[in-house]
């Protein structure tokens, strides 16, 4: 068996959407834990010099960068419990909406980086980024992929567990399950997926850590970043 | 090609984004319907085959929107099986077609703006900054694709080819409007010489816009982002 290995951190979303991937097919793997960004592997560099960034998936000794670009690579070399549909239409579908997470869902992130009046800016950005979220890519469906987990739901993983742990560092709450009941409902459908439930980073781990960062960059001991 | 296939193209005549689905269908030989949208009036059309981003390119396939570039080129090489490939069989071989089509789209793409939109100190660091990403481009095609030095021929011409012209295609018009070297021959000589043998293919050239046409629209625009706000 040809071997796969995985450098990731235990905190990274992106990290996690290729462990999950691996998981859902069953693919045995070794697991590099990268420490970044002040002391990333000679292996990870020389993997991964364009970005310099996790996750790299080593097959056989070949890098595969970018996390989607990972999971797709996964699902079509190991097309067991396939992850996108197979009717092209659906596929393009599927496509489309990665876009969206990588792009329009990144909206979270950029907001955990910011403060102050920059914060409202990102507040609105990631409530309309939900809405569409809920109301075109998940709509009455179990998961985004219908009735099973599939590649879209595993792009919008980091809404899932780390939103929350943004909510709560930052100081503001976005996913209600009033405001967005439906997928508000998936954040917990997916969770509970044995393959996912068993593959999260603890959550009081990341709240820490987090936390921490935030205070490194704007120097608060209440790290909301908010003047009260 | 199936019977009762319509296939109709959303576009604007100046998007890198329209020129690559363009270039795709003629590569594969697909017959389709054009409608030139008016990008300051979009059509009632658009915006409900793409309710979410209301942009340019859309792809409509019997009745069904399909939506971003990118998207658009891996559904018509899924659904148009004959003529040639736009990505390879091999599935490392088409995530090393992804990752450098995403550095395209991602790095290179905002870098060549950023030359377009700026003049002075900004524009010289901007340029630097392509400059750069060109030569990452220069190291990834040496390591990853040696057939680069292969003849270019149309036959070749998939997905990493087409997003590539998109973005550098226009590089002399660019030039001779900017008076800089968009791609320098010297720092990164394999793409030059790549992107200069791809212009000149049948499939390239008659995809991008004429020059005459191009060399003023990129005049207005950039006067248009170097206007001083009005108060």
């Amino acid at each position: 068996m040809t071997e796969v290995k995985l450098h990731g951190t235990w905190a990274s979303p992106f990290s996690f959407r290729v462990v999950w991937a691996l998981k859902l097919k069953g693919i045995p793997y070794d697991y590099v834990e990268e420490d970044i960004p002040y002391n990333k592997s000679k292996l990870l560099l020389q993997h991964n010099p364009v970005h310099k960034k996790i996750p790299v998936l080593v097959h056989g000794g070949k890098p595969i960068c970018e996390s989607m670009i990972i999971v797709e690579y996964i699902d079509e070399t190991w097309p067991s419990n396939p992850l996108l549909p197979s009717d092209p239409y659906e596929r393009a579908q599927a496509r489309f909406w990665i876009n969206y997470a990588n792009d329009k869902g990144a909206a979270i992130w950029r907001l955990f980086r910011s403060r102050g009046d920059e914060q409202e800016k990102f507040i609105e950005e990631c409530l309309e980024m939900l809405r569409i979220v809920e109301e075109q890519a998940l709509g009455d469906k179990k998961f985004f992929g219908g009735d099973e987990i599939g590649i879209v739901d595993i792009a919008f993983g980091d809404i899932a567990h780390w939103l929350g742990v943004i909510e709560e560092t930052v100081g503001v709450k976005l996913l209600g399950a009033n405001e967005f009941p439906r997928l508000h409902a998936w954040t917990n459908t997916f969770k509970e997926a044995p393959v996912i439930r068993q593959n999260l980073p603890d959550r009081h781990d990341m709240l820490v850590l987090f936390k921490g960062i935030r205070a490194r960059w704007f120097g608060y001991s209440s790290s909301s970043g908010r003047s009260d | 090609m199936a019977e009762g296939n319509k296939v109709t193209l959303h576009g604007a005549w100046p998007s890198p984004y329209y020129h690559r689905v363009k270039m795709a269908l003629k590569v594969k030989g697909i017959a389709y319907e054009y409608v030139e949208e008016d990008l300051m009036n979009k059509s009632p059309t658009l915006l409900k085959h793409n309710p979410v981003h209301k942009k340019i390119p859309v792809l409509v396939h019997n009745g069904k929107p399909i939506c971003e570039s990118l998207v658009i080129l891996e559904y018509i090489d899924e659904t148009w099986k004959d003529g040639p490939k736009l990505l390879p069989q091999d599935p490392y071989k088409r995530a090393q077609i992804r990752f450098w089509v995403n550095f395209l789209h991602e790095q290179v793409f905002e870098a060549l703006y950023s030359i377009i939109k700026t003049d002075g100190e900004t524009q010289e660091k901007a340029l630097q900054g392509l400059h750069e990403k060109l030569q990452v481009l220069e190291e990834g095609l040496k390591k990853f694709f040696p057939d680069c030095s292969k003849p270019v021929v149309s036959e070749n011409v998939g997905m990493l080819e087409i997003v590539v012209t998109s973005i550098l295609g226009n590089y002399k018009a660019q030039q001779d409007v900017l008076g800089l070297k968009v791609i320098d021959s010297e720092k990164t000589p394999l793409v030059f010489s790549w992107v200069a043998a791809l212009v000149d293919l049948p499939a390239v050239k008659e995809t991008l816009p004429p020059y005459e046409q191009y060399v003023p629209f990129l005049n207005f625009m950039r006067q248009t982002f170097l206007k001083p706000p009005t108060a």
